[in-house]
């Protein structure tokens, strides 16, 4: 018995409904998804190219846009590998073992969805800021957590923590019970499961919780979506959506690399 | 297959590694707030947390999130469907479409909503002639959480319906069941504990969310403030306190909903579970 | 991987990345000062501190850079409370300045009578922006309340500029009765009745006032109703000032603490004079606010009509007390809310 690749795609057999509802069902989906997903994004772009292309690309190759995307990648960077690293512990931990406190620490797992982005960036600040708890001490060595790099991602850790274990968790759940098959693929899953599943859903959107433990600073501790934010602060509508299709782009483009990963390596 | 392989390695270590980071990253961090909290003498407590604005602006979060929840859990679950079960031209495209929400900075979403159903909108034209008015009213806070909500349900309910066999479909049909009957006693009771899940995500994600209804609410007291505006509005007097002891109230809620929910999910796993014949 | 071993991988990420913070050397190195700032001042520092750095580096030989920070006032003083490392602050009202020293002695209580002016080197005023025509025939306070006009002002609990637009129309509906309190509250209740939407910030408040067409009347700063006419379209609106409004003075100052363990004093009290030489004043007049020296007045006064001005100190007495009676819980404005009992 061979073990199921982590993320091959099986050819189902398809138990065909009747072809009017088949398409009845089409349709409904497809008329929700285009209210209420394409036409906003199409929308994005819109007011993006408002003032045409040239002023599009200008606005993305600033250099405060160009070092919002550097501090963005940075983040992502180190914050998505540790929370796989992380998430692979425990979706291994849930999905394979039965123990007291399972549900609790899956809940617990779930609640930074749930913390408003107010409060995510809130609670790095009163624990690291100059009034918080560990504030004296930094001041004394002289260490800079918030306001800087190293508040950002450990603000982007805790916002995006729960979206790996989420993803990484029906993946170890489908997988047999087959014990050397369980093995077999966490050994390969790690890298595996990276490419094809947790790098095309970085959720580069959700960032908005760091917002208050960047400080703002122009061209150092901004990120995309908070340098979009600045933008329309200044009336620069079109810059603003610019800088925010671009992130959508991103997406597009992790997304776009998934696909041919998985093409080439399924070609003959 | 020896004894001595029969339990799987690693309790130990990723029992560990998991409560470690959690610990580290959220537990600690939360902790500090609620330790903010209890610098306040329960009489002030309540008077922040139960003001008759405050109580208004949690019914609404709360309200709003679940509405919107319920609207990605019957259309996530359609989706869902459609992208497993069928093929039709551009499916690819729809299927990766649909985390976009994610990628999109939520201020950015918020304002391109707003743009879109305020009355000389896209949308907001058309939909005030026929007298609906969705910005700056709680409808306008509902569409908005159900944007960015939208993944979640389809994303939990896929895996799910992809690993379904088919054998157990079959043996339905050829028992007698026709497609809803199978749809309802064979296939929704095995999909059934991920969509809860789906619809707890989108719930909970919904319910703190800021940047994309701070826009489009209108921010009215008593009619359309949301609970995390108030929290800020606490900020702005430099009342950490209070601005924490909302954010507490909200984060137990949150949590009591979660938690309910994961154990409704377990629940509905074991007594649903479908085993191929 | 032993979970000890990841956990000191993960320290020393943290701390690689966190390191100290570079303290200036007085002696012939390159000087970084941070200026925090609010929201719609990033262009008016744009040409500040290009043209600063060039007048420092002529005088003293050493390079200047300035970064800047730019958000709505109050989170921007409550990040330089949090230890957002500002060598000075240019910030829209006073009593955020004042939370510097209350909260964190960042800088002595008397800050304010160091510089110049009350520490602003430029000021500005509360307009009305209508649309162009001024078909609903705005023209003072008094047409704010009157049934059947929209107007739009952001949230005095969230923005700076909505907490100036409050200050005013209560201002002039107070002097206007002679003093008299409660004809103010009425005024303010009134006008508020007329509000459809609170937005969260003056940009979202113009942005719903300018694209998504709501209202009859902006409220705004000055500075920010010439911005939002040259950028969003000088055909499509109008500029009414009213008859008296409320004297703005955005405050600017030295952040004492910060800039004596950095070693910045020296630049960064330098800077603050700059913006009161006639360089920075012709500056400031030139991205719409009102220079304080008479000669660059003299130069721009056709583009700053002449109001009838009062000061918030003679009228609320200072920020602190404007702040308690009415934007604090339970202040004026949260009254302006109670639920109607049943």
């Amino acid at each position: 018995m061979h073990p199921t690749p982590l993320v091959a795609r099986r050819e189902r057999r398809i138990v065909s409904s009747a072809a009017p509802v088949r398409w009845l069902l089409i349709g409904v989906a497809l008329a929700f998804l285009g209210f209420f997903l394409v036409v906003p994004l199409v929308a994005v772009f819109s007011y993006a190219l408002q003032k045409g292309v040239g002023a599009y690309l200008a606005a993305i190759q600033e250099p405060e846009s160009l070092a919002a995307i550097r501090l963005t990648l940075l983040a992502a960077g180190i914050a998505v590998p540790l929370n796989l690293a992380f998430g692979l512990a425990a979706a291994w931990l849930i999905a394979r073992f039965r123990f007291r406190g399972r549900d609790l620490l899956l809940t617990l797992i779930d609640l930074p969805f749930s913390v408003s982005p107010v409060i995510a960036g809130l609670i790095f600040v009163l624990l690291f800021g100059r009034q918080g708890w560990l504030g004296p001490w930094l001041a004394e060595y002289d260490i800079q957590i918030i306001f800087a790099v190293p508040g950002i991602v450990l603000a982007t850790l805790f916002v995006t923590f729960p979206f790996v274990v989420r993803e990484v968790l029906p993946i170890m759940q489908a997988q047999g019970s087959d014990e050397e098959e369980a093995a077999l693929s966490l050994g390969a899953g790690g890298w595996r499961t990276f490419v094809h599943v947790t790098l095309p859903k970085v959720k580069w959107g959700v960032l908005y919780g760091v917002s208050v433990v960047s400080g703002h600073i122009r061209g150092a501790t901004n990120t995309l979506p908070l340098h979009a934010e600045i933008l329309y602060n200044e009336y620069n509508l079109a810059g603003a959506f610019a800088v925010a299709s671009l992130l959508t782009v991103l997406a597009l483009v992790t997304l776009a690399i998934k696909k041919y990963v998985e093409w080439r390596a399924e070609a003959p | 297959m020896s004894a001595r392989r029969r339990v799987l390695p690693g309790f130990g270590l990723t029992m560990g590694l998991s409560w470690l980071y959690l610990g580290l990253i959220v537990l600690l961090p939360l902790s500090g707030l609620f330790l903010k909290t209890f610098t306040l003498t329960w009489d002030q407590f309540f008077e922040t947390v139960a003001s008759p604005r405050v109580l208004a602006a949690y019914r609404l979060s709360f309200g709003a999130a679940f509405l919107a929840a319920l609207v990605n859990a019957g259309f996530g679950l359609l989706v869902a469907w459609v992208l497993v079960r069928y093929r039709f031209p551009g499916r690819g495209l729809v299927d990766a479409l649909v985390d976009l929400p994610f990628a999109l900075p939520t201020a950015v979403a918020g304002l391109t909503l707003t743009t879109l159903y305020s009355h000389n909108g896209w949308y907001g034209r058309h939909l005030e002639a026929l007298g609906i008015q969705v910005a700056f009213t709680p409808l306008g806070i509902v569409v908005a959480l159900t944007f960015i909500g939208l993944p979640f349900v389809v994303r939990t309910v896929q895996p799910v319906l992809e690993d379904i066999d088919a054998d157990v479909e079959e043996a339905a049909a050829t028992l007698g069941a026709s497609p809803w009957r199978t749809f309802t006693h064979v296939l929704l009771p095995s999909i059934l504990p991920a969509l809860l899940s789906g619809f707890t995500l989108s719930f909970a994600r919904a319910i703190g969310e800021y940047g994309s209804v701070i826009f489009i609410s209108g921010n009215m007291p008593m009619k359309t403030e949301i609970a995390p505006l108030l929290i800020v509005t606490r900020l702005e007097q430099y009342d950490y306190a209070g601005a924490t002891a909302i954010a507490g109230v909200m984060l137990a809620a949150s949590f009591s909903l979660l938690l309910a929910a994961n154990l409704l999910q377990r629940w509905t796993q074991r007594r649903f579970e479908v085993r191929p014949g | 991987m032993k979970s000890s071993h990841l956990l000191s991988l993960l320290l020393a990420v943290v701390l690689a990345l966190g390191g100290c913070s570079k303290p200036a050397d007085a002696r012939g190195e390159p000087i970084t000062l941070l200026n925090v700032s609010y929201d719609p001042t990033s262009e008016i520092y744009t040409d500040i501190n290009a043209a600063f750095a060039k007048q420092w580096e002529a005088k003293h030989g050493t390079k200047l850079a300035i970064k800047q920070s730019h958000g709505g006032s109050g989170k921007q003083a409550r990040a330089v409370i949090d230890g957002l490392d500002a060598d000075v602050v240019t910030l829209a009202l006073a009593y955020d300045i004042d939370m510097l020293h209350d909260k964190a002695n960042l800088l002595p209580q008397a800050w304010r009578s160091r510089l110049p002016d009350n520490s602003a080197p430029y000021t500005s005023t509360i307009v009305f922006v209508v649309r162009k025509g001024n078909p609903q025939g705005i023209r003072d306070w008094e047409d704010l309340v009157r049934p059947g006009v929209s107007v739009i002002t952001p949230n005095p609990k969230t923005s700076g500029g909505a907490r100036w637009n409050y200050l005013a129309a209560w201002g002039h509906a107070q002097r206007k009765a002679g003093g008299d309190e409660a004809k103010a509250r009425e005024f303010i209740s009134a006008l508020f009745k007329n509000v459809p939407v609170l937005d969260s910030g003056a940009r979202g408040a113009t942005t719903t006032f300018a694209e998504r067409g709501i209202g009859d009347v902006l409220i705004a700063w000055e500075n920010e109703a010439f911005l939002l006419t040259q950028e969003l379209g000088r055909d499509r609106f109008e500029i009414i000032v009213p008859s008296e409004s409320i004297l703005a003075e955005p405050p600017v100052a030295l952040v004492d603490k910060n800039v004596d363990r950095k070693g910045t004093r020296a630049a960064a009290e330098a800077y603050l004079q700059f913006l009161y030489s006639e360089e920075g004043q012709e500056l400031a007049a030139k991205h719409s606010f009102r220079p304080r020296s008479k000669t660059v007045a003299v130069k721009h006064a056709s583009r700053f009509p002449t109001v009838s001005l009062f000061t918030l100190d003679e009228v609320f007495g200072g920020w602190k007390q404007a702040q308690q009676a009415h934007f604090d819980d339970g202040g004026s404005f949260d009254r302006l809310y109670v639920p109607q009992a049943k």
